[in-house]
């Protein structure tokens, strides 16, 4: 008897569920039809039909961040394609571990112009880790085992697999390979024990040392080995952006967030220590400011990435570490415990004493108002609705800048963002990602009237799946962001930044099925995220709608090509 | 400065795009780039001419292994090294300059591989140095038209690029 033939669309889905695929976020088109005539009859896994593409690949992104695993989607080709570049590059410039299907024309009709034929693999290829074009059905499993592997491996990243609908109808075996061995690609894991030592020794001989960690922790999951080493270390720590919940919060060593928008005392004390070790983390332009500023102060940088190329690409690095963040950092801990005794944490009590100077100025303190709703305030009434155990996820913007000061993470991978890309509208599509991944979890999506614009649609989707996100709409009717700069770099000068014609958001949300509320006054604040988050409207989304202070400012802010400790604060004005 | 990058690649649709789209994407020079496949026929070999500083030559070295489709490079400029270039070039060679023509393609080592009644085509090859000599020993305006490879390179003597 011959072995029992599968289509290559049947592949498909045989292979995603390999992969242990739960779900799948798409959207059906004319390249793809025999993989969603597929899905309907394996059930497999749960698909989830946005309103977008770009939905589609943000709710992927979203579920693998706050999972860790990798998140899947599925798009047509064309135009299918081309709205889920938004998506790939977003989750590329935040290393997130994503396979993402494509269809594709015909093999025949490739290059004809075909109806919705485009160069996926073309136009993708600068925002992916990897892509793939499929030629032949026996090609199907390999490379999805391949694009899971490279995915999730090494520094993660998206992996676009472009498979042309003509082999999707065909047939052949299926045998799901076991293995892959790729002979080019070999992601270093384990650090250099002699660099590891080295790195060690010239941290606890530092007078003035300091920890600066990265999305790389999280991505890591090495949160628990970083708060090990740290705390037998005592110094202090700061986090990017996307390295928030990677030390917790709480802990009396956390400095906040460093960069742009940082605290005075994380930048000032980056700024200013003598050994610096980078954890996971990239020295990008938002967070060291001006590079030469940054390295006009001596100082010894050790970095710790599995990503070689991350190493001396904006600074010149003294020790570097390439290596897995997880396991180099088991075995900083595993040496320190034979260094412990040389370690006299003397030298470096005057340091922790400017530190604490550096937080009496309480940099993130904002005047609250009776009047009008401050946003901040907003955020730390959800802190405190929340227990501040919520997932948040958010836009880009001032909001999203609120949402990181104010909102303290204990704990990774519960704070979602899209901080490389920088891509409005990633909100309520990454809201979705971690509530269907995190069915009981409070989600919390912080925007503004502006970025939630750019994926509304998706309360549709919201209303389809039952899932029960709450949005809170930070509404000052300007992309909050763009009006600060032109306030304080172009004269006042509100180059269209004002948001005009808004939607009626109550009665937006009360549209699609959910629940609308708007909230004018501050006294008001905290009795509506009650509501949002009671167990009446537990199974309900509900869009908070809040007016705030049109003009409120984030401080502190490094201007654009100044230096860390160059920082405008709230009080200077 | 000029440097001399070998690098080993799957022989691949889409792998030459991905080297020449990372050049063009991180803004590094590239002043030529020759491929062809090696005798593995899975295996295609590349040589990159670049310049740019000790960093920006590290990085590009990094950026190329990132690569998946790249399965080894080589700075040959780490070692000793020898470079060679192929140029076909077409001159003017009416009767009063056919002499000269030939007299200075002997001095560069150049063979002349086709002859018409107004035109000499010269084949020559040697380091780019060596080439971009020859054509300032010649007269501008007897240029008709040059083809140059590019260069490839190989180290010397124990130095080998190979998986």
């Amino acid at each position: 008897m011959s072995a029992k033939k599968f289509t290559g669309a049947e592949i498909v889905i045989h292979s995603l569920h390999k992969e242990n695929t739960e779900f799948v976020f798409g959207y059906p088109g004319g390249a793809v039809l025999n993989i969603y005539d597929a899905i309907f009859q394996l059930k497999k896994f749960k698909h989830v039909l946005v309103r977008h593409e770009q939905a589609a690949v943000h709710a992927a992104d979203a579920y693998s961040r706050s999972t860790g695993k990798v998140g899947v989607a599925l798009v047509t080709s064309g135009p299918g394609a081309t709205n889920a570049v938004t998506g790939i590059a977003t989750a590329h410039m935040d290393s997130i571990p994503m396979v993402i299907i494509s269809g594709q024309v015909p093999t025949h009709a490739i290059g004809q112009d075909a109806f919705q034929e485009c160069d996926t693999v073309g136009i993708t290829r600068p925002c992916v880790k990897h892509n793939f074009l499929v030629k032949k059905i026996e090609d199907i499993a390999p490379t999805i085992k391949k694009a899971f592997h490279i995915a999730r491996s090494g520094r993660p990243g998206p992996v676009v697999v472009d498979i042309p609908k003509d082999i999707t109808a065909e047939e052949s075996v299926f045998e799901y390979p076991s293995e892959i061995e790729l002979r080019s690609y070999h992601p270093v894991e384990k650090g250099h024990q002699g660099q590891i030592t080295k790195a060690l020794e010239l941290l606890i001989s530092s007078k003035k040392p300091m920890v600066y960690t990265g999305g790389g922790v999280v991505l890591g999951d090495a949160s628990e080995e970083l708060t090990k080493l740290i705390k037998k270390l005592g110094f202090p720590v700061t986090s990017t952006l996307m390295g928030l919940g990677g030390f917790p919060a709480n802990e009396k060593q956390f400095l906040g967030m460093l960069g742009m928008h940082g605290t005075y005392e994380a930048n000032m004390a980056m700024q200013d220590c003598d050994v610096l070790i980078a954890i996971g983390s990239r020295f990008d332009d938002r967070v060291i400011g001006n590079p030469d500023h940054f390295l006009s102060k001596p100082r010894k940088i050790i970095h710790i990435d599995i990503d070689p190329a991350s190493i001396s690409k904006r600074v010149k690095i003294d020790v570097p570490i390439v290596g897995n963040v997880k396991s180099v950092l088991e075995d900083m801990n595993e040496i320190y415990s034979t260094l412990e005794k040389n370690h006299d944490k003397k030298i470096q009590s005057d340091w922790m004493k400017t530190i604490d100077e550096w937080k009496a100025k309480k940099s993130l303190s904002y005047k609250n108002s009776d009047e009008v709703i401050k946003p901040q305030y907003v955020v730390e009434e959800l802190h405190k609705v929340t227990n501040g155990e919520a997932f948040i996820t958010s836009d880009v913007g001032q909001h999203q800048m609120w949402a990181a000061q104010y909102y303290p993470f204990n704990k990774p991978r519960r704070w979602l963002n899209s901080g490389g890309l920088g891509t409005m509208g990633v909100g309520l599509p990454y809201a979705m990602g971690a509530q269907l991944a995190h069915p009981e979890a409070q989600v919390a999506c912080i925007t503004g009237e502006a970025s939630i614009q750019m994926c509304i649609q998706e309360l549709s989707t919201c209303k389809q799946f039952h899932l029960p996100v709450k949005i809170i709409n930070l509404n000052n009717r300007y992309m909050g962001m763009v009006r600060q700069w032109q306030e304080f770099f172009y004269g006042n000068r509100y180059a269209e930044s004002y948001m005009d014609a808004l939607p009626d958001f109550v009665k937006l949300a009360e549209s699609y099925g959910h629940i609308g509320l708007q909230i004018e006054k501050p006294s008001e604040v905290t009795d509506a995220l009650k509501e949002a988050f009671s167990k009446k409207n537990k199974e309900r989304l509900v869009f908070l709608d809040f007016l705030t202070d049109q003009t409120e400012n984030v401080y502190p802010m490094v201007p654009n090509g100044k230096g860390l400790s160059q920082m405008i604060l709230s009080e200077d004005l | 400065m000029r440097h001399i990058i070998s690098l080993l690649m799957e022989n691949e649709a889409g792998a030459l795009s991905r080297v020449a789209g990372l050049f063009s994407a991180r803004g590094y020079n590239i002043e030529s780039l020759t491929v062809a496949p090696t005798e593995d026929s899975s295996l295609s070999r590349m040589t990159i001419v670049t310049s740019g500083s000790d960093e920006i030559i590290e990085q590009i070295i990094k950026q190329l292994n990132k690569l998946i489709d790249v399965v080894k490079v080589l700075d040959l400029n780490d070692g000793k090294h020898i470079e060679r270039e192929l140029m076909l070039v077409k001159v003017k060679a009416s009767h009063q300059y056919r002499e000269e023509m030939k007299r200075i393609s002997d001095i560069f080592r150049g063979r002349i591989i086709d002859v018409s009644d107004n035109t000499f085509t010269i084949e020559i090859t040697g380091s780019s140095t060596k080439l971009d000599a020859y054509l300032d020993s010649l007269d501008k305006s007897a240029i008709v038209e040059t083809v140059r490879t590019g260069a490839s390179g190989i180290g010397r003597g124990d130095r080998i690029l190979k998986i």
